[in-house]
């Protein structure tokens, strides 16, 4: 028999925040891939609400090509404010 | 804890002097590596044993604390007791899956370690013979262990530099619960301070050791070193913690078993008589008092445990394929 599946696990610590990626577990299935989380990551009242994902169905951007993927936000500077000449007698923008 | 986890590690890599050179850079410029990251193979090997040993010391360290749960003296103990071997589960559960991100599976490490490959921590191999101990192990024990951390939240490698800071967080309840036992014996009946004095003495020497092997006989702490895995040498470590630990004991009223145990104005620490290095080696090899019965319980835990998982996962399997049918 394989080996038990694996999931990410996502806690939202109080409503208003997101929910955080902290850690993973294994569990046969997201019942009780929930309740495992519950115990592992929650004792001391750390969420709120707890999401489980199978770590399989996750889809990542490879590291290695970090530069290439992220190279078109490095040039655009006019994405930014301070961009832009504004007089200071304009006051705050 | 557990830089005993370094025993055995084998740091060599054989990639070109310009990969390692580079992934040299992110370390010393501090950047945290990331499991998906290039690295080498050296560290990767390094960090699964070290991870995959130190899951494995929290694992076994349930079983000598676990022999008193049903034992406490009152039930204000047991539910602390058994909130802090509940903790060590958790601990192991973290670092497990630290370890998994670097592509080994949770079965091979189980494996390991059921048949004597991946080592844990030498202070689980010795009994627990009075509640006294539980006492001692919070204290020292877990005191040794947060010496240890501490450091490793800075670890280079992300998944376990954040398990560790989970872990930090939960340990100063384990190490104050087992000094208020501790207090609370002292203060009690002669018959209670000799058994924590017993226990002093029982758990003094083995606590030393969990640093692992003196600087000049630790073959793997450079690398370790320079890869930012490892922030500060087993003897810095071991230091640290006998001049934290010697005023509390004389808090306590007892006596560390060092007859050599004096004050050095000059260095600021305390010098320390000799560690039995023989008795060290010969723990960890499997030849302490305990070695056999923590890996049977191991073993058995695992055997009679697998029916579960096999029926979790077949009932899983047909739920699934239930709700397939449904929805064509
Ligand atoms: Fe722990
Ligand atoms: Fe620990
Ligand atoms: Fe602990």
């Amino acid at each position: 028999m394989g080996e038990t599946p694996l999931w990410e696990v996502f806690i939202r610590p109080r409503n208003g925040l997101a929910h955080k990626h902290v850690g993973s577990l294994h569990g046969a299935d997201a019942e009780l891939a929930l309740s495992a989380a519950r115990d592992v990551y929650t004792r001391r009242g750390e969420g709120g609400s707890i999401w489980v994902v199978p770590s399989a169905a996750i889809t990542a951007s490879d590291p290695a090509h970090a530069d290439e993927m992220f190279d078109p936000t490095a040039d655009k500077i006019y994405r930014h404010p301070t961009f832009y000449d504004i007089p200071d007698d304009v006051g705050h923008m | 804890m557990y830089s005993q986890g370094l025993i055995g590690a084998d740091g060599r890599s054989e990639e070109t002097p310009e990969f390692l050179a580079a992934f040299q850079a992110r370390i010393d410029a501090e950047e945290k590596i990331e499991p998906k990251d290039a690295m080498p193979e050296g560290y990767r090997r390094t960090l699964i044993r070290q991870i995959g040993q130190h899951a494995h010391s929290e694992i076994v360290g349930m079983l000598p604390e676990g022999n008193w749960i049903t034992r406490a003296p009152s039930l204000k103990r047991k539910a602390a007791l058994l909130a802090k071997v509940q903790d060590e589960g958790g601990h192991g559960l973290y670092l497990y899956s630290a370890a998994e991100t670097l592509g080994v599976t949770r079965d091979e490490m189980t494996e390991e370690l059921l048949d004597g490959r991946a080592k844990y921590s030498s202070i689980f191999n010795y009994p627990t013979l009075s509640w006294a101990d539980i006492g001692c192990i919070g204290w020292l024990v877990d005191g040794a262990a947060i010496m240890n951390q501490i450091p490793l939240c800075r670890c280079s490698f992300g998944p376990y530099a954040r398990a560790m800071i989970r872990v930090c967080k939960e340990e100063s309840f384990h190490q104050r619960q087992g000094y208020e036992i501790m207090l609370t014996l002292t203060r009690g009946t002669e018959a209670q301070k000799e058994m924590a004095q017993d226990a002093l003495d029982r758990w003094w020497w083995p606590s030393l050791m969990m640093f692992g092997p003196s600087d000049a006989d630790s073959q793997h702490s450079d690398q370790s070193m320079a890869w930012k895995i490892k922030r500060f040498t087993n003897d810095e470590l071991r230091q640290k913690f006998i001049d934290a630990t010697v005023p509390q004991a004389e808090y306590l009223g007892l006596k560390v078993p060092d007859p050599e145990l004096a004050w050095n104005a000059e260095k600021n620490g305390y010098d320390h008589g000799p560690i039995d290095w023989d008795e060290f080696w010969r723990v960890v090899k499997g030849g302490g008092p305990m070695n056999r019965e923590r890996i049977a319980a191991r073993r058995k835990a695992w055997e009679e445990g697998a029916w579960v998982r096999e029926a979790a996962l077949a009932h899983a399997e047909k739920r699934a394929a239930r709700t397939a049918v449904a929805a064509e």
